[in-house]
Formats: C-alpha cells, sequence, structure tokens
C-alpha cells in the first residue's frame, strides 16, 4: 500500500519537530501543513490545532515526526520521537529522517494495529511549494448529479484536495517567527507573513471610505426620490432623457460597488471587480475625452457650428414642404388642404428657428458645462449627446405627430364609414362586425362624409409618408449612439447586448413596417381583428378589451412596462391598435390615452428603484464567471492571506 | 536503471527512446525527435533570400532586403520556440498520475499532468492517414457514466514513433497500470 507525503519545499531545512497537517483516508495520502519545534507542550499544541480547526474546517493533526540531524546522529533523540508517537496518536505515524547534507531521506509509516499481512507501507514523498498552491485556488467542480449531501465540502476529489488543504488552512500561516506564541511552527510564512504595506494600508482605509462613500450616495438617492421629483412632468421627461438612465445606472453601480457588506462567493466577488474596472475605465475614457473636448476650443467651435446647422436642416425642411405644396411628385394634391397643412408646418419651422436663435448665445456656455458630465464617464457623455440630438431634431419629431394623428383620424373615420356604407356595424359588446339597419339620413351624412375623406386621403397620406421617413432617418442616427450605450454593463452583472425586444430605441419602426403597407390593408377594413404580426409587421398583441390594459414591451431591461389604458372607441367603435414604445418619444397611439398614462407613469416610473428583473439573470452568469482556475492573479500585491479582509469592505483587492 | 534504444518514426527519422525505471512503481519514457537538420534550414533560408533578391531587382527597394532577413531570423525564432519539439518525456507515477512533458527546441517546456483516478486505460490507436499509422493514446473516464470514455489524450505527437516503439512503452505503462488497480481493489 502506497503511502504518499506531500512535504512543503519550504520544511526541508527547518529544524526537527513534529509534522502537522492533514490526512486524506480516500488517497491515502498525507498533506504535511507545517512543522512544530522543540521545544512544545502538548497541551498547547492541541489547543493551537484545535483552534485552526474550528476557523478553517480543516481536519488538521499531528502526522508524526520530522528529524533532521545537523550534528551526528542522536540515539536519545530518535527514543524521544518515538515516544511522542504515543502522546499524539495517528494512524498512520509518518516519520520522516534526513541526514545532515545528505540527499536521501528516511521515510517510514507505521501503523499500530498492525495488518496480517503486514509489510511495511512504502512512501511516496512529493515536495509541494506551498505558495504556488495556496495562490492557486481552484474553483469547485460543478456538482455531479450523483453527489449526495454527505460529501462534504473539504473532500474533493484528488489532487484537488490537496490544493483545498492547503489554501483553506491559511489560518495556521498566520503566525510567523516573530509572534510571541506558545508553539513555533515552521511554514512558508514562517519567516514573516507576506505583505505590502500599501495593500495593508489600503485595507484598513476602505472600510471607513466605503461608509462614507455609500452613505452619501443613499443621501443622493434619498434626494432623487423625495417626493418633488415624482411629480408627473419630471418623472416623465426623466424617463424619456437617457441622460437620467445613465445616471441611475451609474449609481447603481457606484452603490454596489461601495457596499460594506462582503462579497459571499468567488462569482460575487469577481462581479464587484468586473464593475469596478468598468467603472474606472469608463470615467478613465470620459476624462479623456473631456481634456480632449476642452483643449484648443473645441467647445466654441461646436457651439459655433450648431446653430447654423439648425439653420441649415430648417431650410432643407422648408423646401421639402414648399415641394410638398406643389406637387410633390407629379401628384394632384387637395389645394386647400395642402396649402393649410404646409403653412402650419411651415410656421412651427418658424417657431423652432427663432427659438434656436433665442439660445445660440447661450449654447456656448450650456455646452461647456454639460461637457464636464464627461468626467462621470464616457457613457454618460455619450448619453448626453444622444439627448441633444433628440432635443434638436424634436420638431421633426413633432411633425411626424402630427402626421401620423392626422392620418390616424383619417384612417379611424374611413373604416368606420366603410362599413356604414356596405351596412355594418362595430358590436363593443361582442367585438365583432355585425349588421345594422341605418336610417337613410344616417346612410346619407355618412356616405358624404366618407366622400369627402377618401377624397382628402392622398394629401394626409402623403403628409405622413414624407414625415415619417425624415423622423425615422434623424432615429437612424440616434440608433448607433443607444446600441453603444447598451453594451454598458448592467448593475445585474450580466452585459446587455443590443436586445432588439427590450429597448425602446432598438426596436424595429414598426409604424415604418406597418405605414405603407398598411394602406391597402386598412382599404379592406380587416385592421380591426387581430393583427397578423409577421404578416402587417405589427409588433403587437392580440387588441385588448376596452378595459384591459395591454402589456407593452419594456423600453429597456430595467424599466417595467409601463401599462396604458388605451381609448376604446374613442373616436368611431374602433380599437385603437397597438401602441409600441419608440426610445424617448412615446407613439401617438398611447398619447392618446393619457389618462392612463398619467396615473401609471407616477406610480411606476417615480421612485426610481432598483429592477426586479436582472437578479435571475445574475445569478444565471454566475457560472460563466466562476469557471476559470486561478483568478487570484490582480498584482496588487502579494497578500495572500489577508484576502478575507478586504473582501469584507466590498473592494475587490486581493 | 536507465536504458536507450533507437527506433524510427513514420517519416524514416530517428529516434531515441530513453527509458528510465526509478522504481516498480515509477517509470519515465524520453523520446528525443531528430534535430532540426542543416539542409532543410539551408533550403529555406536561401530560397526566402532568393525570392526577396527577386523583388529586390522588380521594385529597387533595399528596404526588401532588410525585411527578409529580419523576416527569416523572427521566423526561425518562432519555429523553434513554438513549433520544433526537441523531446517528448512521458512520466507514470502508481498512485499519482501521468504527466506528459514537451520541451521545444528554445528550451521551453509545456507540461500537462492527468490523475490517476481520471486514468481508464493506455492504448494504442490505429488511424488512417494517408497510411496506417499507429499511436499510443490514453483514455480518461467519464464522470457521468462510469463505462465510458470521456476523452482521448495522444502522446507522443510531435515525435510519431512506429508501433514497435509503441508497444515497449504500452507493455511497460500497463505494468504499472495493472499494479496501481490490483492495489486499488485490494486492502
Amino acid at each position: 500500500m502506497v503511502l504518499k507525503a506531500f512535504f512543503p519545499t519550504c520544511c526541508v531545512s527547518a529544524d526537527s519537530g513534529l509534522l502537522v497537517g492533514r490526512w486524506v483516508p480516500e488517497q491515502s495520502s498525507a498533506v504535511v501543513l507545517a512543522v512544530v519545534h522543540f521545544p512544545f507542550i502538548p497541551v498547547q499544541v492541541r489547543e493551537l490545532l484545535a483552534r485552526v480547526q474550528q476557523v478553517s474546517r480543516v481536519g488538521v493533526t499531528v502526522l508524526g515526526t520530522w528529524c533532521h540531524h545537523r550534528q551526528e546522529p542522536q540515539e536519545s533523540l530518535g527514543h524521544f520521537l518515538e515516544g511522542l508517537g504515543a502522546i499524539f496518536s495517528h494512524e498512520p505515524w509518518l516519520q520522516l529522517c534526513r541526514e545532515r547534507d545528505s540527499k536521501s531521506w528516511t521515510c517510514k509509516a507505521t501503523r499500530r494495529q498492525a495488518s496480517a499481512a503486514a509489510d511495511e507501507d512504502q512512501v511516496l514523498l512529493i515536495f509541494y511549494d506551498q505558495r504556488k498552491v495556496l495562490l492557486s485556488r481552484l474553483h469547485p467542480p460543478a456538482a455531479l448529479p450523483d453527489r449526495q449531501a454527505g460529501d462534504a465540502t473539504p473532500s474533493a476529489r484528488g489532487l484537488a484536495a490537496v490544493f483545498d488543504t492547503v489554501a483553506r488552512s491559511e489560518t495556521l500561516f498566520r503566525s510567523d517567527r516573530f509572534d510571541e506564541g506558545p508553539v513555533r511552527l515552521s511554514h512558508w510564512q514562517s519567516e514573516g507573513v507576506e505583505a505590502s504595506i500599501l495593500v495593508e494600508l489600503l485595507t484598513r482605509a476602505s472600510g471607513p471610505v466605503c461608509l462614507l462613500l455609500s452613505w452619501l450616495l443613499s443621501l443622493l438617492s434619498a434626494v432623487s426620490s423625495c417626493w418633488v421629483c415624482r411629480l408627473w412632468p419630471l418623472t416623465f421627461v426623466g424617463s424619456k432623457l437617457s441622460t437620467c438612465e445613465q445616471v441611475r445606472h451609474r449609481l447603481e453601480h457606484l452603490s454596489l460597488i461601495f457596499s460594506p457588506q462582503k462579497a459571499q462567493d468567488p462569482t460575487q466577488l469577481m462581479r464587484k471587480a468586473n464593475m469596478l474596472v468598468s467603472v474606472l475605465l469608463d470615467v478613465a475614457l470620459g476624462l479623456a475625452l473631456l481634456s480632449w473636448l476642452h483643449g484648443k476650443n473645441r467647445i466654441g467651435q461646436l457651439a459655433d457650428a450648431l446653430v447654423p446647422a439648425a439653420d441649415h436642416v430648417a431650410e432643407e425642411l422648408q423646401h421639402l414642404l414648399q415641394w410638398l405644396m406643389g406637387a410633390p411628385a407629379g401628384l394632384k394634391m387637395n389645394r386647400a388642404l395642402d396649402q393649410v397643412l404646409g403653412r402650419f408646418f411651415l410656421y412651427h419651422i418658424h417657431l423652432w428657428i427663432s427659438y434656436v436663435h433665442l439660445t445660440s448665445p447661450f449654447i456656448e456656455r450650456i455646452l461647456w458645462h454639460v461637457g464636464l458630465s464627461a468626467c462621470l464617464g464616457l457613457t454618460v457623455a455619450v448619453s448626453v449627446l444622444s439627448d441633444i440630438i433628440a432635443l434638436l431634431t424634436f420638431h421633426i419629431y413633432c411633425f411626424y405627430v402630427y402626421g401620423a394623428r392626422l392620418y390616424r383620424l383619417k384612417i379611424c373615420g374611413l373604416s368606420s364609414l366603410w362599413r356604414l356604407f356596405r351596412g355594418k356595424k362595430w358590436n363593443v359588446l361582442r367585438q365583432r362586425v355585425d349588421s345594422c339597419s341605418y336610417d337613410l339620413d344616417q346612410l346619407f351624412i355618412g356616405t358624404l362624409l366618407f366622400t369627402i375623406l377618401v377624397f382628402l386621403l392622398p394629401t394626409t397620406a402623403l403628409y405622413y409618408l414624407v414625415f415619417t421617413l425624415v423622423s425615422r432617418a434623424v432615429w437612424m442616427l440616434g440608433l448607433g449612439l443607444d446600441t453603444g450605450l447598451a453594451q454598458a454593463p448592467a448593475p445585474g452583472g450580466r452585459r446587455a447586448g443590443p436586445d432588439p425586444s427590450a429597448r425602446g430605441r432598438g426596436q424595429l419602426p414598426a409604424p415604418v413596417l406597418a405605414g405603407p403597407a398598411a394602406v391597402p390593408a386598412l382599404q379592406t377594413g380587416s385592421w380591426r381583428q387581430v393583427p397578423r404580426p409577421s404578416a402587417r409587421g405589427w409588433q403587437a398583441s392580440p387588441p385588448p378589451d376596452a378595459d384591459e390594459p395591454p402589456a407593452l414591451q419594456p423600453r429597456d431591461a430595467h424599466l417595467p412596462p409601463p401599462q396604458l389604458r388605451l381609448p376604446p372607441q374613442a373616436l368611431v367603435e374602433l380599437p385603437v391598435p397597438q401602441a409600441l414604445l419608440r426610445g424617448a418619444h412615446l407613439p401617438l397611439e398611447a398619447e392618446g390615452g393619457q389618462a392612463g398614462l398619467r396615473d401609471t407613469a407616477a406610480v411606476r416610473s417615480g421612485p426610481g428603484t432598483l429592477p426586479s428583473r436582472p437578479t435571475p439573470s445574475g445569478t444565471g452568469a454566475g457560472p460563466a464567471w466562476g469557471t476559470s482556475t486561478a483568478h487570484r492573479s490582480w498584482g496588487l500585491g502579494a497578500a495572500p492571506c489577508s484576502c478575507s479582509s478586504p473582501v469584507c469592505w466590498g473592494l475587490p483587492l486581493v | 536503471m536507465e536504458d536507450e534504444q533507437s527506433f524510427s518514426d513514420i517519416c524514416g527519422g530517428r529516434l531515441a527512446l530513453q527509458r528510465r525505471y526509478y522504481s516498480p512503481c515509477c517509470r519515465e519514457f524520453c523520446l528525443s525527435c531528430p534535430r532540426l537538420s542543416l539542409r532543410s534550414l539551408t533550403a529555406v533560408t536561401c530560397s526566402v533570400w532568393l525570392a526577396a533578391y527577386g523583388l529586390f531587382t522588380l521594385c529597387e527597394n533595399s528596404m526588401i532586403l532588410s525585411a527578409a532577413i529580419f523576416i527569416t531570423l523572427v521566423g526561425l525564432l518562432g519555429y523553434l520556440h513554438f513549433v520544433k519539439i526537441d523531446q517528448e518525456t512521458l512520466l507514470i507515477i502508481d498512485s499519482l498520475g501521468i504527466q506528459m512533458t514537451s520541451s521545444y527546441a528554445s528550451g521551453k517546456e509545456s507540461t500537462t499532468f492527468i490523475e490517476m483516478s481520471k486514468v481508464k486505460d493506455i492504448v494504442i490507436n490505429e488511424a488512417i492517414y494517408m497510411k496506417v499509422i499507429y499511436y499510443l493514446c490514453i483514455l480518461l473516464k467519464d464522470p457521468v457514466e462510469p463505462q465510458g470514455v470521456s476523452q482521448v489524450v495522444p502522446v507522443f505527437q510531435s515525435a510519431k514513433p512506429r508501433l514497435d516503439c509503441l508497444i515497449e512503452v504500452y507493455r511497460s505503462c500497463q505494468e504499472i497500470l495493472a499494479h496501481q488497480k490490483a492495489t486499488a481493489t485490494g486492502p
């Protein structure tokens, strides 16, 4: 029977003494952790081992004796050592002996109860480097399906048990030869505990610093959730601007990093470390951007270029409207309606340009101060940029809203009157089309109105189409920035990729797809039924009942989906089709239910609390973090035995 | 106890197998591959430099020549460090495991260790490449299925010895594995 003895290389030149370590019976191997030197009192040795065992939960015992003859071999020492076998009984008792300056060792393992085939055990001596084994902590292997609960944690299979034993018994290595303890040990740190002053100082300082920072952050979040900020306009604006979103994320990240609680397991530790590193990187990039912006008067140049750019855009829009007011693409428009709509939009542009010119003297100051926000991180700067773009093109969005609203009105009217034309009616109760007998004057007026609407349709449709295209083109510009923002890590530790179903701005613009294609669909009057999503491009659930608010797609992964109450049969007896959230702008269909929006928005998006969603995905992403071995490669100083104290302050310093 | 024999590999080059029997439960096999031949080195260098000279006469740019020299040096160093394996060693320790070491011509060593509890068996497998070649491989146990094999680890990948050399190594390894299985199932 071969007995494997793992001996640390640092104890090769140690004086004689007792071997202290752990016996692993499954592999019949003895892992020697330290050597206890003479003189010692057995009671104190037992106390020390019991203490170590209690703290580290590793079964540390006396395994045998170690004899290093520096002078002539002493017979008395030999007897003394054998006598020790009676005091500290262990089965089997290991006796290692080394002559002075000799390469050959004597290894003996004796068993008290000699078995029938009483041949002495062969001893296989394996030297291991304690420091390296301690520094390479193996992650526990994935639990196999046939492992019972009885497979206790210290026992791992194979050589992992040795690694495990050494790594877990670091309490034994805390005392060095400068400590005035009753027992003198020899191990890899007995010449002095390895540590770095910087790491120690940081460990001591990190506690109060973390407390202070987490208090400040809690103060900030309390301020932001006070009653002033819960008023409806502010919450509405705040939920639309992505800057507020990013700042909120940043607050969450920071509060997680600086939380005074210890990380429970390596996956949480890695998550914290990951977040800290990403925040630092973000801030570094933001500062680089800041220094670039504030040099060479770039902000002034930017501000100077901004107003002419806005003017240019306005001029192009005016040309577009002039074109529409004429005979666009050879189509003949209804003169009066054309002029009305065209003049309305032109007036809008005029207002917008005057507004921009009004704020032009202040733009440089504003930009300068806004540029300072880049020190919070690059993501915040990018979100500010995307918000600026959204605000500058707000008028285009407004035009889209007007055109679409008009178009929607017209289509509603048309469908209802078409039904009337055919002698049918929408039954609200049964949610279907029923036949109905109308009076003659109802029919007459209905038919007249129908004709009028039909002939006005091309004009409205054209305005709708043109402005939808223009607003989508602008939206595409913002999409790139938002996709970049979506790559930032979420507080749940999960890298949020551009998830088109989850983020508002990342969604495919269904109205665009539905717009031109819906025209023939609407003329057949079939859109009031359950919309066929793939055929028509609606990203929608089936039409709701009148009273039940539908579940909409969430704006992003962190806000719960706002529940909107659509106006059922607001105009005529038709359900309004599903609304979609598009980034910073609510589509007009949803705005139709403003009553519902007001109370639900106040309920949902007010407090700005942490989302409940990322936690299951966070733990699901756990194994993906934790399967690499030897994760302790921080390089921040060799303080391997102090890994528990920085962890308790939440900093990933090892 | 040390022993040296010479065999040949599948391409016809000379291999030297060194066997060391440290104890009944510990053996080491060391295969030395043929060294980098001067002929092939000269041939490659000359071809690269001739091509560079041809480009130089076309382009009249002397950077090409210096680039060719640089490329040759870097390529040689890279080849010695990453590709050319000088020696492959297989060390079996009963009840501990199997260790495979490859040492490169530049002195780099790469080691793989497999625990004995994971080793199911050592076998010689056949493979049909352009002809039939044999290779020694270690079969690893499948943790889920006790009779299955989870992984096949081939040994002596660069040396590629022939069947006679493999049989020698195989016999020694089987002795140790049998011994290990006997003691494992014993008291």
